[in-house]
């Protein structure tokens, strides 16, 4: 995999005029305001693996609980019909925001793993057979590898492995000769939380679709900073977070199209997923209701349908612009640090994410280190264990960036890194 | 700044990183044992020559963060001379004491690898009812990290 060394040439005007709405933005997040300890301000640069969450997402949790705290879909009083009408209204933003034909299309999950497995184990246990193949790529998360491999395990379909190129980009000449009609599935990220690579999704649905395979979309790194319009995409599922696009942990999405999801059997039986009970048998509720057996969680499915608002209005025109500038910064910035390697794309075709290794640094002691600035980067292999010993390294330290982070905390970051290099690094 | 963080890098640590003494392997180990910590990716492995119960020298080897290379460098210092059943019973109030320094629940795991490992080493020989000075090098039968 290529390590990228070339010399910066810096232009920020274009993030500096970006900033000043950013600077805006952060005044809705509470946690932007205290200190790590006293007189170190945070500086968050770990929104790969959790956001932040705006003070509107906060209180909408709480509203929930002070005004409709009741279960859905059974009660016939006032905050019952309520709590009810907020967790669908919810479902409808789901719908509107990803361009579902129908809010029947999502289903309410506890997140991007749960979405994925429901997937796998109820798709795939309907639909593979010994012969029968699924595809990931080289680059994915566990999350949407593991239940792959568990799944064609049960059912004696094979799981094939999708290649990298040298700039750590999905190898579609691989990609071609992978496909046939013996591929039933195509799982795949819609954005690396390690490399930041950007999988080019339009064409993968388009030879996956023409091959007769289906195609599952990871967005768990993509939708809160593209998005997805899953009717201009033409994938069949999608899944995603809300906890990492301003919403709270515990709630996320599965969108599958309407004709798969009807033909799927449930994966949870119980409460609320039955139309008719009897003490021998049951007939299954309607799509979604029919995925989401048990009380779901009402006031995370609300409050994700306010970071959606909230979202919106920042617009994902403006998130992108600024994604993009504040990344190829950082790119840039990173690489006055000695030793540092960046590994990945080029600063122009990669998400917001940026991991590297120092030489001679264990990124544990990076990231404890750089924690003494305030400074809070992921280090580890980012649940992406097959790709780490692809790169041949067993854990790399890793910086992402959102909508509220600024071109100075990438400089804190720097400024931190070079410390760290002074201090620990002994040359032998 | 904080104090808690120089004391983990100060120079002491630092040697024990970067230049052990006990860094290396032994020419014939009566007991080894290597594992991982999965979730960082620290790798300790610890060879042991024993006598009548007593370790009478002892080697690491393995990549890692500071913490996890440091600990293992001084229990290696720590467990030379000592009665094998005393070393089974030390644990985190040793290995912290060892360090000198206090530490959080991630980073903890990452300071008790090596007594795991050497633990685990030095089970081998009762398990299978060996009397330490047979007990063969055990490469072959070492259980891989499951995680």
């Amino acid at each position: 995999m290529n390590e990228r060394t070339t010399t910066p040439v810096r232009d920020t005007s274009e993030l500096n005029q970006l900033e000043e709405r950013v600077r805006r933005l952060r005044t809705d997040f509470p946690i932007l305001a205290r200190e790590v300890r006293p007189g170190v301000p945070l500086v968050y640069l770990d929104t790969a693996a959790t956001s932040l969450k705006p003070v509107r997402v906060i209180e909408a949790l709480a509203e929930h609980y002070r005004q409709r705290s009741a279960n859905v879909h059974r009660g016939i009083y006032a905050i019952a019909e309520e709590a009810t009408a907020a967790y669908e209204a919810a479902r409808e933003k789901v719908a509107r925001f990803i361009n579902a034909r129908t809010p029947e299309e999502v289903v309410f999950t506890r997140g991007t793993t749960e979405s994925i497995n429901l997937v796998a184990l109820s798709w795939g246990r309907a639909n593979l057979r010994a012969g029968d193949e699924v595809i990931v790529s080289e680059l994915e998360h566990h999350a949407n590898l593991v239940p792959w491999q568990q799944i064609c395990r049960q059912t004696g379909a094979t799981l094939r492995h999708l290649r990298l190129t040298e700039d750590g980009e999905l190898d579609l000449d691989h990609f071609r000769q992978l496909l046939s009609e013996r591929t039933k599935m195509v799982a795949v990220s819609g954005g690396s939380n390690v490399l930041g690579t950007i999988p080019p999704l339009h064409e993968i649905v388009r030879l996956a679709h023409e091959a007769g395979a289906l195609v599952l979309v990871d967005g768990a790194q993509s939708v809160p900073h593209r998005g997805c319009d899953v009717q201009a995409l033409g994938c069949d599922f999608l899944a995603f977070s809300g906890h990492k696009m301003c919403g709270p942990e515990g709630i996320g999405v599965l969108y599958g199209r309407r004709e798969l999801l009807e033909a799927m059997p449930p994966l949870y039986t119980g409460g609320e997923m039955v139309k008719k009970v009897s003490l021998t048998e049951a007939r299954w509720n309607d799509v979604p209701w029919k995925f989401e057996a048990g009380t779901p969680p009402v006031a995370m499915a609300v409050a994700l349908g306010t970071a959606i608002d909230y979202l919106s209005e920042i617009g994902f025109s403006f998130i992108e612009a600024h994604e993009a500038a504040i990344t190829r910064y950082a790119y840039e910035r990173l690489q006055e640090v000695p030793g540092l390697r960046i590994w990945g794309p080029p600063a122009d075709r990669r998400g917001a994410v940026v991991s590297f290794s120092i030489d001679g640094l264990h990124p544990h002691d990076v990231a404890q280190f750089v924690d003494r600035f305030g400074v809070a980067v992921r280090a580890g292999h980012h649940c992406a264990q097959p790709l780490h010993e692809l790169l041949g390294l067993r854990a790399t330290t890793r910086a992402s960036f959102y909508f509220y982070n600024l071109a100075e905390e990438v400089d804190r970051l720097v400024e931190a890194l070079q410390e760290t290099v002074r201090k620990l690094v002994r040359r032998l | 700044m904080s104090g808690f963080d120089d004391e983990i890098y100060r120079d002491e640590l630092l040697d024990h990183y970067y230049s052990s003494p006990r860094r290396g392997r032994l020419e014939q180990p009566d007991v080894a044992f290597e594992d991982e910590n999965p979730l960082c990716g620290d790798r300790v492995r610890v060879e042991v020559k024993l006598a009548n119960g007593t370790i009478e020298d002892i080697r690491f080897d393995g990549d890692g963060c500071v913490i996890s290379q440091a600990s293992a460098s001084l229990l290696c210092e720590k467990a030379v001379g000592k009665r094998v059943e005393e070393v089974n019973r030390w644990g985190v109030k040793e290995v912290l004491q060892f360090l000198g320094i206090q530490l959080t629940p991630v980073r903890l795991r990452c300071a008790l690898l090596p007594l795991k490992v050497l633990q685990v080493a030095l089970a081998i020989p009762e398990k299978k009812g060996w009397s330490s000075a047979e007990s063969p090098r055990s490469d072959s039968d070492e259980p891989r990290c499951a995680h």
